[in-house]
């Protein structure tokens, strides 16, 4: 005790002769991105867990494999493709699935777990904006989810790949097939812009809407963020006898964008490319009017943890 | 030089007025105690200087507006709202490297440092620390942050009389210097009698007493007055008067001590003495304006 304050005021003094030390923009920036990770660990758990359930389902269906490797070559080409890559589109469907959970259940609680648990006078004491804050968090479903699922995603089928070749040259058969019909690169590609189109800018109005309720609600924050839009949709229903609303928000909730309309309603697609959409996506005045509104939500947001404590 | 400096800060819930026109100034160096009964509007001003709730008024800390620039005067000004906000899911390890990561002015040695003598380890989860050993952390990375201002709002609340010390011997004692200012309000005045430099009463909303200790010390004298002496001591207007074993203690404002002396023995009030005594009188001067 002794010698640490006979020490103090000798370092006091030095730390005040320097001058205060300049802190690049970025860098409370990248913290709080790392604060919310560590904060919210499903982010990346979840993604790990449902890839570790989805590699154990395929090892099971290793079993049977050689036999059913052997039956397809009578069949037409198209079918083939179907066939060998139905397990690599079930795994990246699975991964959006959770993707797309994780991201409802992270933003709903993004600005709502800091004021429970009152944690939230720690972070405002100290030197970072609430516009920082609230981008680091909107930078979850934005940019961290989209890439970590994509990244996942292709580390599980490069896991699939080298299993499905290795049990297809254990039981003396030709990989050609796999490797040819598959076309890896292309699927990726595929993978990665559905990623940020169908399920990142396409729904961005749904996960704003959900942040920024996040930072309203004094409870509940699902129910309060799904209300409005029953409310809305049932007085529409009664008023007009359409139901507009509801279709908007639920088109923009499952990442049905407007240039997916051949997709059969009744069946949900599986092949990342039935359902990928067109270049002329971005182009789309829907898109556009989606990102402005959730602009406008994400500035609301951070106004409004400005004036939020705990609850 | 002026840290803090509000005129007129005023501040409406609904109905209820939280602060009532408040004026105050701050001078650099000092350790400020805001002491005011529950609902007396403490939070509420503390929470207008940290830039944490909008407020009419003026105010200036440090020459900034806190509500319009809160993180840059973050940089400058550091705080302990309330025990036990420290986020619980966060290791001590996770802590330090986000300070440092946010924080241009942390001393990350510092903190470690004074971590270092405690029972906390960089492993250890919030969730899983004492509330004593959560307030320690707190403080430990508080300190290691080269501040101007620092702002305590009932930092030992809950905490046992050994904790409660060694919070106060340690601000002290490895912290204040005089080109650093703290304010702290507290229920526990007892606690800080001896650490504050200057003294601010605030009840209902308003600031009913601002002074210094020094002036405390000499403007507040107490008397335990013999039995007989009672009516003679009352000539002199004591400000209040309780009973102490069968002995009446008076509490005088602005009475020379020779002629006190003569009525008995004389010695500084505590705070709290002089806090019911203040506060006793301002809700009857309240509820005789009412009547």
């Amino acid at each position: 005790m002794n010698t640490q304050s006979n020490a103090m005021p000798e370092s006091l003094q030095d730390s005040q002769g320097i001058a205060p030390a300049v802190m690049s923009p970025t860098r409370p920036m990248y913290w709080s991105v790392r604060r919310e990770l560590s904060e919210n660990r499903s982010i990346y758990l979840a993604p790990l867990a449902a890839a570790g359930t989805t590699l154990l389902g395929f090892l099971i269906s290793m079993i049977g494999l050689p036999h059913r490797m052997g039956g397809l070559s009578a069949l037409h080409p198209a079918h083939q493709r179907e066939s060998i890559a139905l397990p690599y589109d079930i795994a990246a469907s699975v991964m959006m699935a959770t993707m797309i959970l994780v991201t409802v259940f992270y933003c709903a609680d993004a600005l709502y777990g800091e004021r429970r648990d009152r944690s939230i006078l720690f972070w405002k004491s100290l030197p970072v904006s609430d516009l920082t804050t609230v981008l680091a968090k909107a930078s979850i479903p934005f940019v961290v989810l989209p890439l970590l699922t994509f990244a996942i995603t292709i580390a599980l089928q490069v896991i699939m790949l080298l299993l499905n070749s290795a049990v297809l040259l254990a039981s003396g058969m030709n990989v050609a097939m796999l490797w040819t019909q598959l076309s890896v690169i292309q699927m990726w590609l595929l993978l990665l812009y559905h990623l940020f189109t169908a399920h990142t800018l396409w729904p961005a109005p749904v996960y704003c809407w959900l942040l920024l309720v996040s930072g309203w609600a004094r409870r509940a924050t699902l129910l309060w963020a799904v209300l409005p839009i029953v409310a809305i949709a049932g007085v529409e229903k009664l008023v007009f006898q359409t139901s507009h609303f509801a279709a908007l928000v639920g088109t923009r909730f499952i990442g049905d964008t407007p240039s997916v309309a051949f997709t059969p309603p009744d069946t949900f697609p599986m092949d990342p490319a039935t359902h990928i959409t067109r270049a002329g996506f971005l182009s789309t005045p829907d898109l556009w009017i989606g990102l402005v509104i959730a602009v406008g939500l994400l500035a609301a947001a951070v106004r409004l943890r400005r004036y939020q404590g705990p609850i | 030089m002026t840290v803090i400096e509000a005129r007129g800060l005023r501040k409406v819930f609904g109905t209820r007025v939280a602060l009532d026109g408040v004026n105050l100034g701050v001078e650099e160096g000092r350790i400020v105690g805001l002491i005011g009964p529950n609902g007396a509007g403490k939070t509420t001003a503390l929470h207008a200087i940290l830039g944490l709730t909008p407020y009419q008024g003026e105010l200036k800390v440090l020459g900034r507006d806190p509500w319009t620039e809160r993180d840059q005067l973050m940089r400058d000004v550091c705080f302990i709202a309330d025990v036990a906000v420290l986020p619980r899911w966060a290791r001590v390890s996770h802590l330090l490297d986000y300070v440092s990561g946010v924080h241009p002015r942390f001393d990350r040695a510092k903190a470690e440092s004074f971590l270092a003598k405690t029972d906390i380890r960089h492993a250890s989860k919030v969730r899983e620390l004492s509330k004593g050993m959560v307030t320690q952390l707190h403080l430990a990375l508080v300190m290691a942050i080269d501040a101007k201002l620092l702002v305590l709002d009932e930092p030992t609340l809950g905490l046992d009389i050994l904790y409660r010390k060694q919070f106060y011997y340690s601000l002290l004692n490895d912290y204040f210097d005089r080109g650093r200012t703290i304010v702290v309000t507290t229920h526990q005045v007892e606690d800080v009698q001896h650490v504050l430099t200057n003294l601010m009463f605030i009840n209902r909303g308003r600031i009913v007493l601002n002074c210094s200790m020094e002036e405390f010390e000499s403007r507040y004298l107490e008397v335990m007055v013999n039995p007989e002496q009672v009516a003679a001591a009352r000539a002199f207007k004591p400000i209040h008067e309780r009973q102490v074993l069968g002995r009446s203690v008076l509490l005088f404002d602005r009475v020379d001590r020779q002629q006190l002396a003569a009525l008995g023995e004389v010695r500084t009030p505590s705070i709290s003495d002089l806090f019911v005594a203040v506060m006793g009188n301002h809700a009857g001067a309240a509820q005789g304006a009412i009547q």
